[in-house]
C-alpha cells in the first residue's frame, strides 16, 4: 500500500489536508454529475448517426454507441446517474449507520442488542444477493435502487462508527466531560465526533466505492438502472458487443468507472496512511 | 580473568530513518565497558535510547534504525561485522535478553515450556530431556510456584511477576555468558518487584553471569548493579561505579535525577485526622461498589470496593495507596459520580452527594474536580489547549471571549506554562506539559477538592518531581484539598498528610503519612513499605531477610468472610482471621487499622524497621 | 476439545442459526412483499376472476402470511422448495445440475485462489515495502476497486478477442477432452480467482504484518531462532485465526463475483439461474437460490470463527 503513497506523494498538493483532498475529488465528481449533462451536445436517446460503434470524430467526440447515439452525451448522463444514486445511497447508509452507531453507545443495552442483531442479519446476506432479492421484490425504480444500496451498506457504517465511538468514549477526556456534567449532545457533537472525522470520512469514501461497484454490477446484469435512463454499468452492458471491435463505447465507460473508484480509493489510501 | 572486558562498546552511533528520507540520531557516540561477572546499569528517562543500546549488544536493531558507526565487541565477537548466520548462533547462546514487558514478549499461542527450552533446542545445546530438567531447576531457583508443571501453562494463565521470572529462565537456559535485562520490573507492583529482583540476584550471583540492566529506577540500580551509565538524548552523561554515581554525582543531569528520586518528605507537619465533621471536606462511610448480580440484601456479588470509609480533612491531602487492581481508580470514579455505589454514603462539604454525577448540583460538580491518570488520553486531541480550559470557564463561571482568555492565561501562569500554549493542540505538548494543562483545567473550576489518579505514573522522575512540587504549592496558595491516588510511596510521603491503604477493595489502614515507617501498622502496609526499594546498598538483602524470617507459606483463605489479606499475611492466625468481620483499632493519633492482631503485635518488631528516612545511600 | 471450547463453539453456531433465521424471514418477507398478485401476473391476459381464485388457492396465496411462512419453511426442510412459476418444474430439480456446475466453478476457483493468495499475501508481508510488495499493492487495489464485470470483460477482450486463446463463452456441454475442459474453465476461473485473490491478498498481508510486528516475534529473533522456525512455530499459530477470517470474508466476494462471472461467460450455474429468475420474477427459484448462497456464506464465516477460536490456547482453554 505504501507503493501507492510514494507514487502518489509526487502528485500531492502540499497545501491540502487529507480530508480536503477527499472532499475535493468527491466535489469534482458531484459537480460533473450535476452540471455535466447541460454541456451534452445531444439528447441521450437521440440517434444521430447511421454508423454504430463509430470511432472518434469532430462531430461526436467520443464516437457512437450500438444504436448510433452520441457516446459523449450518454456518458455525461451515465456519470450523473451513477454518481447521484451512489451519493444518495451512501448518504442514507452512512447517515443511518453513524447515527445508530453513536446513539447506541449511549442508549440502554437492549437497544444496542436489537440494532446489533439486525445489522448482523443484514450482513449475513452477501451484498449482491441482497440487492437481487430486494430488486426482485420492489422492482428497479431509482428510489428502490437508492434504498437497496443504502440498506446494504448500513451495517458496515454502523459497525465502524460504533467501534470508533466506543473507543473514544473510553478516553479520559470524555470521563472528565461527563464528570463536569456536560450534556449527552455536547459530548457526542463536540467531544466525540471531531475525533471521528478522519476515520469516518475514509469509511464514507469506502462505502461510496462499494455502492458504485454494486450499482455497476447490477446495471451490467440488467437489473440496475433501466433504459431509457443510463448509468455507467448499463452503458457497458448495452455496448458489450462493441468489445469485438475494440469500440470506445464499451471501453470508455469502463475507464470512467475505474477512474472514479480507483481515484477515490487512492486518495483514501493516502489518507489512512498518515 | 581471561577477558578483561566482556562487553566493550566504542563510539556507537545509531540513527533512525524518518519517513521523509532523513535520519535522526537515536544514539550518539556511546562508549561503555563491562568486565566479566559484573552488572552494568543503563540509566535514563524514556526515549533516552536505553533499549536501543541494549538491543544493539545482541546485534539487533529495530526496523527503521541502523547502526551508523562505532564498534561493539561482546565476549570476543565483533557484533557489527557478524553475518546473519553467525548472529543467530550468538543470540540466545552467548548473550540473551529479558524484555521489558513479558506479557507481550511471550508468544500467546505456545506453552511456556515450549518457549523456555527453545533457545537450548535451536542452538543444539542439549537434548530435550536435559533442557526440561534444566528448565525445572531454573524455575525452582527463580522461586516459581509448582516448578514441575508451570511449564505446561500458557502465558495468559500467569501473572506479570511470574512471566517476568519465566522470561529470565528462558534467558538463562543456555547458560549464556551475558544477560541483558530491559526494565524487567517496571510493569510490576512493588511487592512483586522485590521478589523478582531477589530471584534475579540470587541466580545471577550463583552463575557469575555478566549483565546489563536497563532501568530508570535508581533504587534498583543500587541493589543490583556494580557500574552505571547515565544516558540522556542518546548520549552518555556520566559513568562510573554505582556508589559514586548515586553518592556523588558530577553531571548536572545525574544530580537532578538523583534528587528526583530522593523527593524529601514534606517539610510542613501533617494535618491531623480531623475529628469534627465540619473540618472534613469529604467523608465516605461504608461505601460498596461492585458489579454482577445482586445478593439478597440488594448488594452486588462481586465487590470492587467493600465497606470503604475515608475522610479528607479540609485543605489537606489524602493519599490512597495499594497494588494494581485493588480498586484505586474505581474509588476515584465513585467519588466523582462516574461509578455509582450500591450502598453507603458520601458527604462532601456537609452535603450528601448523589451516587450518579447527573443527579449532583452544578455547584457540587464544580467544587469536586478530577485529574486523570494518563495525560495522553485526558485532553481532547481535537481541541486547542485554550478551548479546553475556556470550556470549563464558560461552563461553570459563564466567562466568554476576552475574559475567559485572560483567565486561561492566569491559569497557565499558575501551572507555570507559557501563554503560547493556548493556541497549540495536545499532540504538540510533552507529557509533563499535558499534565500541567490537565491541572489548569481542574483549577479553572475553582474546586475545593481535586482527585488526582496516578498523575505522575507516566512521567519521568524529574518531571514528576516538578509536578508534585506544583501540587504542594497550589495547595498552599489556594487551600485546595487533594485525594492523591498512587502506587509510589515516595510521592505519598512528599505530598500527603494522611494515607489510606487499600487492599482488594478494603481500606486496611488510614494513618499519618510520615509515620508509615514507624509505630503500629497493618501487615499489608508493612509489606508495602518494606517493598519500596531504597537507594541503600544491601537493602534488598535486608528486606528479604526480614521477610523470610517472618514469612509463612501462602495459605488459602477458607471462608468468604474474614481478612482479605489472610493468604499473604505473615502474622495470620488461622481459625480467627479467616472468619467474621475484621475489628478496627483506632490508635491514639487517630490512625485506624483493620486487623485481628492487637496494636502491640502490629508495632514494627524490634527496631528492624528502617528508622532512617526512606532514602539514604551509604555504600 | 473440552467443555470450554465446546461452549464457545456452540454459542457461535447458535449465533449463526440466529442469522439464518433472520435470512429465512427476510427472504420470505421480501418475496412475499412482491408488488401485485403473483396469480394475476402469471395468468396475464387469461386472468378471469375464477382462474385467479383457483390459482391463488393452488399457490396457497389465500392463506394468512404466517401460515404460508410455516408452509414454506416446512417445504424447505423437506427439500421441497416448490415449483418454478415459469416452467412448473420442481425447483430442486432445476437447481441440482446448476448447483453442481456452480460448485465446480467455485471449487476450482478456491483451489486456485486460496493457496496463491496465501503465498502472495505472506510474501508481501515478509518483504514489506519492497518493489514486489508495491506492485502487488497497486495491482490488488486496482482490482478491488473496479467492478467484477470490468475484469471479466477486459480479460475476454484480451484473451478471447485479441489473442483467441480461449473461448469467450463457457459452454460446458461441449467439453469432450481434458484440454477442452481446462480451456473452457480457464477464463471464468481466472477472472473469478483474480477478484477473490485481490481481496484475500490485501487482508492476509494486513494480518501477517500485524503478527510480524508483535513483540514476541522480535523476542524470537533475539533468541536466535532461525527464520523458517520463526515463521512456522511463532507466526503461524497466531496467524491462523485472522487469516481464516480473511479468507472466509473474501470468499463472500467470490459469491458476488460468481453471479457476474456466470452471466458474462454464460456459464450455466446457480447464479445465472438466479439472475434470470429475478428478471422473470420467478419467486420460488429466487428464494431457493438466495437461501443456498446465504447458507454457504454463513457456513464459511462460522467455520472461520471456529477455526480462529480453536487456534488460540485461550479459546481452547488449554
Ligand atoms: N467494568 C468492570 N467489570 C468488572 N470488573 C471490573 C470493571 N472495572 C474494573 N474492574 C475490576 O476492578 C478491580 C479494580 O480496578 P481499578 O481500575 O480500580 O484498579 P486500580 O487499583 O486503579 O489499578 P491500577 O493500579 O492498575 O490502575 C480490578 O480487579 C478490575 O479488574
Ligand atoms: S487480620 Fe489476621 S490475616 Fe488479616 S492482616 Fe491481620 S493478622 Fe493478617
Ligand atoms: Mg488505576
Amino acid at each position: 500500500m505504501s507503493g501507492m503513497t510514494t507514487g502518489f506523494r509526487a502528485l500531492r498538493l502540499p497545501s491540502l489536508t487529507p480530508a480536503q483532498r477527499v472532499m475535493g475529488l468527491f466535489g469534482f465528481w458531484l459537480v460533473l454529475a450535476v452540471c455535466g449533462p447541460f454541456f451534452a451536445p445531444y439528447a441521450p436517446g437521440q440517434i444521430i448517426d447511421t454508423e454504430v460503434f463509430a470511432p472518434l470524430s469532430h462531430r461526436h467526440w467520443l464516437g457512437t454507441d450500438y444504436l448510433g447515439r452520441d457516446l459523449g452525451s450518454r456518458l455525461l448522463y451515465a456519470v450523473r446517474y451513477t454518481v447521484l444514486i451512489c451519493t444518495l445511497s451512501t448518504a442514507f447508509s452512512c447517515g443511518c449507520g453513524i447515527l445508530l452507531g453513536i446513539a447506541t453507545t449511549a442508549t440502554p443495552a437492549w437497544m444496542e442488542q436489537v440494532a446489533g442483531r439486525l445489522m448482523d442479519g443484514i450482513l449475513s446476506i452477501p451484498s449482491l444477493l441482497c440487492a437481487l432479492l430486494v430488486i426482485a421484490a420492489f422492482g428497479d425504480s431509482l428510489l428502490a435502487l437508492v434504498l437497496t444500496l443504502g440498506v446494504i451498506y448500513t451495517p458496515g457504517a454502523y459497525r465502524t462508527s460504533r467501534a470508533l465511538a466506543l473507543r473514544i468514549a473510553r478516553m479520559d477526556y470524555i470521563t472528565v466531560a461527563v464528570a463536569r456534567g456536560e450534556g449527552a449532545l455536547f459530548i457526542i457533537w463536540r467531544e466525540i465526533l471531531p475525533n471521528m472525522r478522519g476515520p469516518l470520512l475514509a469509511d464514507v469514501g469506502l462505502r461510496f466505492i462499494y455502492a458504485v461497484l454494486l450499482l455497476s454490477n447490477l446495471s451490467f446484469l440488467g437489473l440496475g438502472v433501466q433504459p431509457p435512463l443510463v448509468d455507467l454499468g448499463s452503458l457497458v452492458r448495452e455496448n458489450v458487443l462493441g468489445l469485438v471491435y475494440g469500440s470506445g463505447a464499451v471501453i470508455l465507460p469502463t475507464i470512467v468507472i475505474g477512474v472514479l473508484t480507483v481515484g477515490i480509493n487512492l486518495v483514501l489510501d493516502g489518507t489512512s496512511r498518515r | 580473568m581471561s577477558r578483561a572486558h566482556m562487553i566493550s562498546v566504542r563510539n556507537l552511533d545509531i540513527v533512525g530513518h524518518r519517513p521523509d528520507g532523513g535520519t535522526v540520531p537515536i544514539v550518539r557516540d556511546v562508549s561503555l565497558e563491562v568486565r566479566e561477572g559484573q552488572m552494568l546499569a543503563l540509566i535514563g528517562e524514556s526515549g533516552s535510547g536505553k533499549t536501543t543500546i541494549a538491543l544493539s549488544l545482541l546485534g539487533h536493531v529495530r526496523p527503521g534504525c541502523a547502526i551508523s558507526g562505532g564498534q561493539i565487541t561482546v565476549a570476543g565477537h565483533d557484533v557489527t561485522s557478524m553475518t546473519r548466520h553467525e548472529l543467530r548462533g550468538f543470540r540466545g547462546r552467548t548473550i540473551s535478553y529479558v524484555a521489558q514487558n513479558a506479557g507481550t514478549a511471550f508468544n500467546p499461542a505456545l506453552s511456556i515450556a515450549q518457549q523456555v527450552i527453545e533457545p537450548a533446542r535451536v542452538h543444539w545445546a542439549m537434548t530435550r530431556q536435559q533442557a526440561e530438567r534444566k528448565m525445572i531447576e531454573l524455575f525452582r531457583a527463580l522461586a516459581l510456584p509448582e516448578p514441575e508443571t508451570i511449564g505446561a501453562r500458557y502465558p495468559y494463565q500467569l501473572s506479570g511477576g511470574q512471566l517476568q521470572r519465566l522470561m529470565a529462565a528462558m534467558a538463562l537456559i543456555t547458560d549464556p555468558e551475558i544477560v541483558v535485562f530491559d526494565e524487567p520490573t517496571t510493569a510490576l507492583d512493588v511487592t512483586t518487584q522485590i521478589e523478582v529482583l531477589a530471584a534475579f540476584r540470587a541466580v545471577l550471583a550463583d552463575r557469575g553471569i555478566t549483565g546489563v540492566y536497563v532501568t530508570h529506577d535508581l533504587a534498583i540500580v543500587a541493589q543490583i548493579a556494580d557500574h552505571a551509565v547515565v544516558l540522556r538524548h542518546g548520549q552518555v552523561r556520566e559513568s562510573g561505579t554505582v556508589a559514586r554515581i548515586l553518592g556523588n554525582p558530577q553531571d548536572e543531569y545525574t544530580r537532578e535525577l538523583v534528587a528526583a528520586c530522593r523527593i524529601p518528605p514534606r517539610a510542613t507537619p501533617c494535618a491531623p485526622m480531623a475529628s469534627a465533621r465540619e473540618d472534613r471536606v469529604l467523608d465516605l462511610s461504608d461505601v460498596i461498589v461492585g458489579y454482577g448480580n445482586r445478593t439478597a440484601e440488594g448488594l452486588p456479588e462481586r465487590r470492587i470496593l467493600d465497606h470503604v470509609s475515608l475522610s479528607v480533612p479540609r485543605g489537606s491531602t489524602l493519599g490512597i495507596i495499594g497494588e494494581s487492581g485493588c480498586g484505586k481508580s474505581t474509588l476515584a470514579r465513585t467519588i466523582s459520580g462516574l461509578q455509582p455505589w450500591a450502598a453507603g454514603q458520601v458527604v462532601f462539604r456537609g452535603e450528601a452527594l448523589a451516587p450518579a454525577v447527573a443527579d449532583r448540583t452544578r455547584e457540587q460538580r464544580r467544587r469536586l474536580q478530577i485529574v486523570a491518570q494518563n495525560a495522553d488520553l485526558v485532553l481532547n486531541p481535537a481541541w486547542r489547549i485554550g478551548a479546553t480550559i475556556e470550556r470549563v470557564l464558560t461552563f461553570f463561571h459563564g466567562m466568554k471571549g476576552a475574559e475567559a482568555r485572560a483567565e486561561a492565561m492566569r491559569l497557565l501562569d499558575m501551572v507555570r506554562l507559557p501563554h503560547a500554549l493556548l493556541e497549540r493542540y495536545p499532540a504538540e505538548l510533552s507529557g509533563g506539559q499535558k499534565q500541567r494543562v490537565n491541572f489548569a483545567r481542574a483549577l479553572a473550576a475553582r474546586p475545593d477538592l481535586v482527585l488526582c489518579d496516578e498523575i505522575t505514573a507516566a512521567l519521568d522522575p524529574v518531571v514528576a518531581a516538578a509536578i508534585l512540587e506544583l501540587m504542594a504549592e497550589l495547595q498552599e496558595t489556594l487551600g485546595i484539598s487533594y485525594i492523591f491516588i498512587t502506587h509510589d510511596l515516595h510521592a505519598v510521603r512528599a505530598v500527603c498528610d494522611q494515607v489510606a491503604v487499600l487492599y482488594a477493595g478494603h481500606v486496611v489502614e488510614q494513618c499519618d503519612s510520615q509515620s508509615l515507617t514507624a509505630g503500629a501498622h497493618h501487615p499489608y502496609t508493612r509489606l508495602l513499605v518494606s517493598s519500596v526499594p531504597e537507594m541503600r546498598a544491601g537493602w534488598l538483602a535486608d528486606a528479604m531477610a526480614l521477610r523470610h524470617a517472618e514469612g509463612a507459606p501462602a495459605a488459602q483463605r477458607r471462608a468468604d468472610g474474614g481478612c482479605q489479606f489472610f493468604s499473604r499475611c505473615d502474622m495470620r492466625m488461622p481459625g480467627q482471621c479467616d472468619r467474621g468481620p475484621v475489628p478496627v483499632h483506632t490508635l491514639p493519633d487517630g490512625a485506624r487499622i483493620a486487623c485481628y492482631r492487637s496494636c502491640a503485635d502490629l508495632a514494627f518488631p524490634g527496631g528492624v524497621a528502617p528508622a532512617a528516612p526512606l532514602h539514604s545511600y551509604e555504600s | 476439545m473440552n467443555a470450554r471450547l465446546a461452549r464457545l463453539v456452540l454459542r457461535r453456531i447458535g449465533a449463526a442459526l440466529c442469522s439464518l433465521l433472520f435470512v429465512v424471514v427476510a427472504i420470505f418477507a421480501l418475496t412475499a412483499a412482491l408488488p401485485g398478485d403473483v396469480a394475476d401476473m402469471l395468468l396475464g391476459q387469461n386472468a378471469t376472476p375464477d382462474a385467479t381464485q383457483a390459482l391463488r388457492h393452488a399457490l396457497h396465496l389465500d392463506q394468512p402470511l404466517w401460515l404460508r411462512f410455516m408452509h414454506w419453511c416446512g417445504g424447505m426442510l423437506h427439500g421441497n422448495a416448490g415449483n418454478s412459476l415459469l416452467t412448473g418444474r420442481p425447483v430442486s430439480e432445476m437447481l441440482a445440475p446448476r448447483l453442481y456446475n456452480s460448485l465446480l466453478l467455485a471449487g476450482a476457483t478456491t483451489l486456485v485462489a486460496v493457496p496463491l493468495a496465501l503465498v502472495l499475501g505472506l510474501a508481501c508481508a515478509t518483504w514489506r515495502d519492497s518493489v514486489f510488495d508495491r506492485v502487488m499493492t497497486v495491482l490488488t487495489l486496482g482490482i478491488v476497486s473496479v467492478p467484477a464485470f470490468l475484469i471479466a470483460t477486459v480479460s475476454v477482450f484480451v484473451f478471447a478477442v485479441q489473442f483467441r486463446v480461449v473461448p469467450a463463452l463457457s459452454d460446458i456441454r461441449s467439453i469432450h477432452s481434458v484440454g477442452q475442459f481446462f480451456l473452457t474453465f480457464a477464463m471464468p476461473v481466472a477472472t473469478l480467482a483474480s477478484i477473490t485473490m485481490a481481496q484475500m491478498i490485501r487482508m492476509i498481508r494486513a494480518c501477517m504484518i500485524d503478527v510480524f510486528s508483535a513483540p514476541y516475534m522480535e523476542m524470537a529473533v533475539i533468541k536466535g531462532v532461525p527464520p523458517v522456525r520463526i515463521m512456522l512455530h511463532h507466526a503461524l499459530p497466531n496467524a491462523i485465526g485472522p487469516v481464516a477470517n480473511a479468507i472466509a470474508l473474501s470468499l463472500s466476494s467470490l459469491l458476488g463475483g460468481v453471479v457476474v462471472i456466470e452471466t458474462i461467460f454464460n456459464y450455466p450455474g446457480l447464479a445465472q439461474l438466479m439472475v434470470d429468475s429475478v428478471m422473470s420474477r420467478d419467486v420460488p427459484i429466487i428464494q431457493a437460490c438466495t437461501l443456498l448462497f446465504c447458507m454457504t456464506y454463513l457456513f464459511l464465516t462460522t467455520l472461520a470463527d471456529i477455526v480462529a477460536l480453536a487456534s488460540v490456547p485461550k479459546g481452547r482453554g488449554a
